[in-house]
């Protein structure tokens, strides 16, 4: 048998909740981003799904976009961490309050 | 088959990605990524896109999380331990929030008719076909991407660097707040 479209787009819908909460909730700044890639990923799984339901190759072509996207997003977003960990001696978002009104 | 195969794989990534959220610890959390992502590259496989999976698996488990396991030990973080007033009202609309996101897309999605999937064709699975895509309609998109990752390793490069001995005294440098 095979797995209907929509339980992948369920899947993907769940993966992204629960991205969703640990990026809401943890004050680690690794883990949100932890989270974020979780969250890149149940949206890649949605591309990929479509792009077989509709046979087509734009969808595989997006994912390699969004996946060059989230390595400058972590390399950028790493280097800012160990630069304000030099600053600050932590990345707990909740002390990192500078620009907090 | 590829019933079983789904279901193994789903269940395994919603687990690791559980544990990546719910995790105290960033390495266990970042090993726990690297399964999800991988259960996600099978995903990609079973759906007709080898090669993408393939990518996932040498891009995002092989350089982004060797990326964050170097951060994490290079900033040696532990555990999360300070308990911040206000956080279980964070934690509680943050649940909230992705329950009723959830909630509705799988309300949305089980509207729908449970179409089956049309049988994988050589033409969506072969590598010459997604290139040609890729280098003919996507050349421009494919183009800028070069430049963004190279414009992300060099701005990387400069914020993560140490500062010389020279530049160092121009920039104030703030005290850490206890």
């Amino acid at each position: 048998m095979t797995v209907p479209i929509s339980w992948y787009l369920i899947l993907a819908a769940v993966l992204f909740a629960i991205g969703t909460v640990g990026a809401l909730t943890r004050r680690n700044g690794i883990s949100i981003f932890l989270s974020i890639e979780v969250m890149l990923n149940a949206a890649n799984l949605t591309l990929i799904a479509y792009a077989r339901q509709f046979e087509s190759h734009a969808g595989q072509v997006v994912v390699f976009f969004v996946m060059a996207v989230a390595a400058a997003e972590a390399a950028v977003g790493l280097a800012l961490f160990i630069a304000v960990f030099r600053q600050r001696h932590t990345i707990d978002l909740n002390r990192i309050n500078l620009l907090r009104w | 088959m590829e019933l079983l195969v789904f279901l193994i794989f789903a269940f395994l990534s919603v687990f690791a990605a559980l544990v990546v959220v719910a995790h105290k610890n960033p390495v266990y959390s970042t090993m726990a990524l690297v399964l999800t992502l991988f259960s996600v590259a099978v995903l990609f496989v079973l759906l007709g896109a080898p090669f993408v999976g393939v990518l996932q698996v040498l891009i995002y488990t092989g350089a982004i999380v060797v990326l964050f396991l170097f951060v994490i030990m290079l900033l040696n973080i532990g555990r999360e331990d300070s308990q911040i007033a206000g956080h279980k009202a964070q934690l509680f609309f943050a649940l909230l929030g992705a329950v009723t996101f959830g909630s509705l897309v799988i309300l949305a999605l089980l509207s729908l008719r449970h179409a089956a999937l049309p049988p994988l064709t050589p033409e969506l699975v072969s590598l010459e076909a997604l290139a040609s895509t890729l280098f003919n309609e996507y050349l421009l998109p494919f183009e800028i991407i070069g430049l963004l990752l190279t414009v992300a390793v060099i701005g990387a490069t400069v914020v993560a660097r140490r500062p010389a001995a020279g530049e160092g005294a121009a920039a104030p440098k703030e005290e850490a707040q206890p």
